[in-house]
């Protein structure tokens, strides 16, 4: 199939960055989108072109690097499907695709679509923890955890870390993202000794990085990958207030 | 200012010679003191139970005040890379850790589906230390050190309760204990598991407590970060030169310490199940700068993935083995037939009962479709080889569910199912509960790394290799759901007891300045390196002479290997290297974020690299585990191993540009466990 592309290209962060537009040919509907991008890029190189540079790792959906907006949404839309396992069969020959780097402020741009999602991590340092030294831990079955608690927080600890949900968001909130971790982590019991120091700390450095407020409309919910439910945003509402009451804000 | 002149003279079309030279030269200040090579296993002696409690009694201690003294630089950051780095930095150890990915938490570990084992024996089924052990030696078919697996099977105990303290959601039963699951190669029920995303769990649980270090100020992470050459001062590794993979800055970093945790080579054959960034520049630069590289023909061929649709594959995706046990594997008996199906004139439901051949039912009647892997990928290659593959490359079988369905209900195996039958659908666009999938062999896992002794390190003093980037647990093949097992054994309980042996014997001083000679001039190197690389703009990009070296090793030092193909891939590989270095096209420069010439750097490598594998299939002249000499197989087609004169690691040493290796023996001694020869029949 032919297809038209629209890509953003930006040089560096400080470059204000501004769409490419590719005519490309002879798409196989067997490729994946970024195996689409591959050959495009092969083809740029041979035009002595500046190949797009983007960012993806696994390529089976689950190390959550690729991050692009594909014709306005998070990952192309494919419901519970990362940029990587969507393929080009759900496009058709004379299609515009338009491709975009995630757009929030606390996500910068490296380079195309590229970003930078530093921001996670440090939230992540802030507090997604349980805090055992290794070796001085009880044996695993000591601490029984009810199966229904274990499945919900495997639910919410399937989180790739993409940015998909900040993606969407029209705040570019991060709830969803930090929702997961805190609902896992005080869903077990291990995690509840720290957890209302948890789910403060979170919080705060979460708006420190310049996220977003959550209101709500659930569009990150609608383009997680790994499908995870908005209740979660409720359960981090609900850990927040609880600490809060608990702690008093730190 | 050296750097700069090495490549005005280099402009233009630059030779393979000129490169060597460069390298070569640089050897001058960074690891002319050239130390005898020894290898030494260093295994404790006493009997195998008490060989790591004693062993660990005996280890010289850093007291916890002097701790804080020591530099450690851990490179990787996937499970034996973040549990060791955590672990160190909780010890008191001041840690850099290095990762070429966004952030840790996507280092390929996070990849891994099936699970865990552990001796825990909480089925009450008869698992034990010793079952554990002695399954492994087993399936590493009698190629693996003893004492080591030994280890590996007592601390396997203490992961889980580490994990699980850390939250890691493993599968429960109803009364809130851990529930188990078997796996290929074990008659007990020992494998922990979450989902089918195991990896990712035991990663992110290593990545938290990662984290906490990191927010502690104990680890200083760089992301975003690539190793490109590790330096050696007096002999021993003192630290390592990386690039920014952002803004392309070169910089040098010191330590008392170097642990190389950066996984293993699968990427060598380009199509593999391995992610895309995975490499072998980290630990075949320490082979360049004198560590030895052991066991490099070692691989791991995965039977039940999704076959290549075409020349545009960039990677292959695995899909858990246990669609084994429920789904039948057969190809057409007639070729003619098979090509029917190629060509899209036939459908499989065409094709009668009677002119199936269901080949691994018929041949090994007792384990049918659950042989091992080596026996299930080699079987499949060999009908497709015949002309019966199912898929347009012809590089396909079908794995049919039909009966299952019959059986058990659509429902039950959708159950059972259901997330791979999904994923397989996203990837091929078929439904395969309508239609048999298609399945192929793909590289998965390699065996072989750095040589290490019993405390993990290298034949360079202060050189550590972990998880997979070493060599010495799994022998010749691995067991499934042993990966995981070993990189956080590693990185969690041995490693971070066994390091201390090195700093108390050197002590605190023993850091050298960034400005040492040895480190300015490994700087120069790599920067000489890179630009040499940049300016030779010729016509092929890096991608594509890594597919055509990923088709020779498919080709030729893949499944099945002989002495004539390897000694072919021999005399290509070198061709395809030089024209590399004189025909590779990077656009871009250095001082900024340019993919091309990051893969470049990769592939320059495998380039190197692949070669030194297929010399060690080549003296291998044996069959074991995955390694599977055509000249060396029983009248019935089985794997023949030739305990007598290669019961030993091979391990080598790098003699220079262009020169052959020289292979050292490391004997391997089997005092517990009776070596016989596997027998699926």
């Amino acid at each position: 199939m032919n297809l038209k592309l629209k890509v953003w290209r930006q040089e560096n962060a400080d470059d204000p960055g501004h769409f490419g537009i590719y005519m490309v040919q002879d798409i196989a509907p067997d490729m994946s989108f970024l195996e689409m991008l591959d050959f495009v890029n092969e083809n740029i190189i041979a035009d002595d072109g500046d190949p797009i540079a983007f960012d993806s790792d696994c390529r089976e959906g689950i190390c959550g690097a690729c991050s692009m907006v594909i014709n306005g949404v998070p990952h192309g839309g494919q419901q519970g499907t990362t940029a990587c396992q969507l393929h080009m069969r759900h496009f058709c020959s004379g299609d515009t695709v338009t491709i975009e780097p995630w757009r929030a402020t606390a996500f910068p741009v490296h380079r195309d679509l590229i970003v930078n999602r530093t921001s996670f991590d440090r939230i992540q340092q802030a507090g997604g923890f349980i805090s055992v030294r290794t070796g001085s831990v009880p044996d695993a079955n000591a601490t029984p955890v009810p199966k229904e608690d274990a499945d919900l927080a495997m639910d919410a600890a399937q989180c790739i870390g993409c940015g998909a949900c900040v993606a969407a968001c029209k705040n570019a909130s991060a709830m969803l993202f930090v929702a997961a971790k805190v609902s896992h982590l005080s869903l077990v019991p291990q995690g509840q000794p720290e957890r209302e120091r948890r789910a403060i700390a979170m919080v705060k450095q979460m708006d420190k990085e310049g996220f977003g407020n959550c209101t709500v409309t659930g569009a990150c919910e609608a383009v997680c990958p790994k499908e995870i439910s908005i209740d979660f945003i409720g359960r981090l509402n609900r850990e927040y207030g609880r600490a809060i009451l608990k702690k008093g804000n730190a | 200012m050296v750097a700069k002149k090495k490549i005005a003279k280099s402009k233009g079309k630059t030779s393979i010679n000129k490169t060597s030279r460069n390298s070569a030269d640089s050897m001058k200040v960074s690891s002319r003191v050239k130390k005898p090579f020894i290898l030494k296993p260093n295994i404790p002696p006493g009997p195998i139970s008490e060989k790591w409690n004693k062993h660990r009694f005996n280890l010289k201690l850093v007291t916890p005040a002097n701790k804080r003294k020591f530099e450690i630089i851990v490179v990787g950051s996937g499970l034996a890379g973040a549990s060791s780095a955590a672990t160190l930095a909780e010890l008191g150890y001041n840690v850099k850790c290095f990762c070429y990915q966004d952030s840790p938490r996507r280092a390929h570990s996070i990849a891994a589906q099936g699970g865990i084992n552990a001796a825990k024996n909480y089925q009450n089924d008869g698992d034990s230390v010793y079952r554990l052990f002695y399954d492994t030696v087993k399936g590493g078919d009698y190629r693996s050190r003893e004492a080591n697996v030994y280890r590996l099977a007592q601390v396997s105990v203490d992961i889980i309760d580490q994990c699980s303290a850390q939250g890691v959601p493993f599968a429960r039963e109803y009364g809130g204990l851990l529930a188990n699951r078997s796996f290929g190669g074990a008659q007990v029920s020992r494998t922990f598991y979450a989902r089918g995303q195991t990896g990712q769990q035991l990663l992110l649980g290593a990545y938290s407590a990662l984290n906490r270090q990191i927010g502690l100020g104990k680890v200083k992470m760089h992301c975003r970060t690539e190793m490109l050459d590790i330096v050696l001062v007096n002999g021993h590794a003192k630290g390592i030169v990386v690039r920014d993979m952002v803004t392309g800055k070169i910089s040098r970093h010191s330590a008392h310490a170097v642990v190389l945790a950066t996984g293993g080579y699968g990427n060598a054959f380009f199509l593999s199940t391995n992610a895309k960034g995975c490499n072998v520049t980290a630990t075949f630069r320490a082979y360049k700068r004198g560590a030895a590289f052991a066991n490099p023909c070692y691989t791991q061929i995965h039977p039940t993935c999704i076959p290549v649709s075409g020349s545009h594959q960039s990677k292959l995706t695995l899909m858990s083995e246990s669609l084994r046990n429920d789904g039948r594997v057969w190809v057409p008996k007639d070729k003619k037939v098979a090509e029917k199906i190629r060509k899209g004139e036939l459908k499989p439901s065409d094709v009668a009962e009677k002119n199936r051949d269901y080949y691994l039912e018929s041949k090994y009647p007792s384990f049918g479709n659950l042989v091992p892997r080596d026996l299930a990928s080699r079987n499949a290659k060999e009908v497709c080889d015949e002309g019966r593959g199912v898929v347009a490359s012809g590089l396909g079988v079908y794995l049919d569910f039909t009966d299952a369905i019959q059986r058990m209900g659509e429902n039950t195996v959708r159950e059972r199912y259901g997330n791979l039958f999904d994923m397989y659908e996203k990837i091929t666009g078929n439904n395969a509960y309508q239609n048999p999938m298609t399945i192929y062999p793909a590289v998965h896992y390699t065996m072989g790394g750095l040589w290490v002794d019993y405390n993990l390190m290298s034949n360079l003093p202060g050189l550590f290799a972990i998880g997979e980037a070493n060599f010495s647990d799994h022998g010749a093949n691995r067991l499934g759901a042993s990966a995981l097992m070993q990189g956080l054994a590693d990185g969690y309980f041995v490693l971070p007891y066994t390091i201390g042996q090195y700093l108390a014997e050197i002590g605190e001083g023993d850091r050298p300045s960034l400005d040492d000679p040895a480190f300015i001039s490994v700087q120069d190197e790599v920067e000489c390196r890179i630009n040499t690389m940049l300016s030779i703009k010729g016509e092929r990009t890096p991608t594509s002479f890594h597919r055509e070296l990923g088709q020779i090793m498919w080709d030729k030092c893949g499944m099945e290997r002989n002495k004539t193909q390897l000694q072919e891939a021999i005399k290509l590989i070198p061709r395809l290297r030089q024209e590399f270095w004189s025909n590779v096209k990077i656009p871009g420069e250095n001082a900024s974020l340019n993919q091309n010439l990051e893969r470049a750097g990769r592939v320059a490598d495998f380039l190197e690299f692949g070669e030194l594998m297929c010399r060690d299939a080549l003296q291998r002249e044996e069959s074991c585990g995955g390694h599977f000499r055509s000249e060396h197989q029983t009248t019935e087609g089985e794997a023949k191993r030739n305990d007598d004169d290669f019961s030993y690691v091979s391990a080598w040493e790098y003699m220079g540009e262009n020169k052959k290796p020289k292979l050292h023996k490391e004997p391997l001694k089997y005092e517990e466990v009776k070596m016989t020869q596997r027998n699926y029949k």
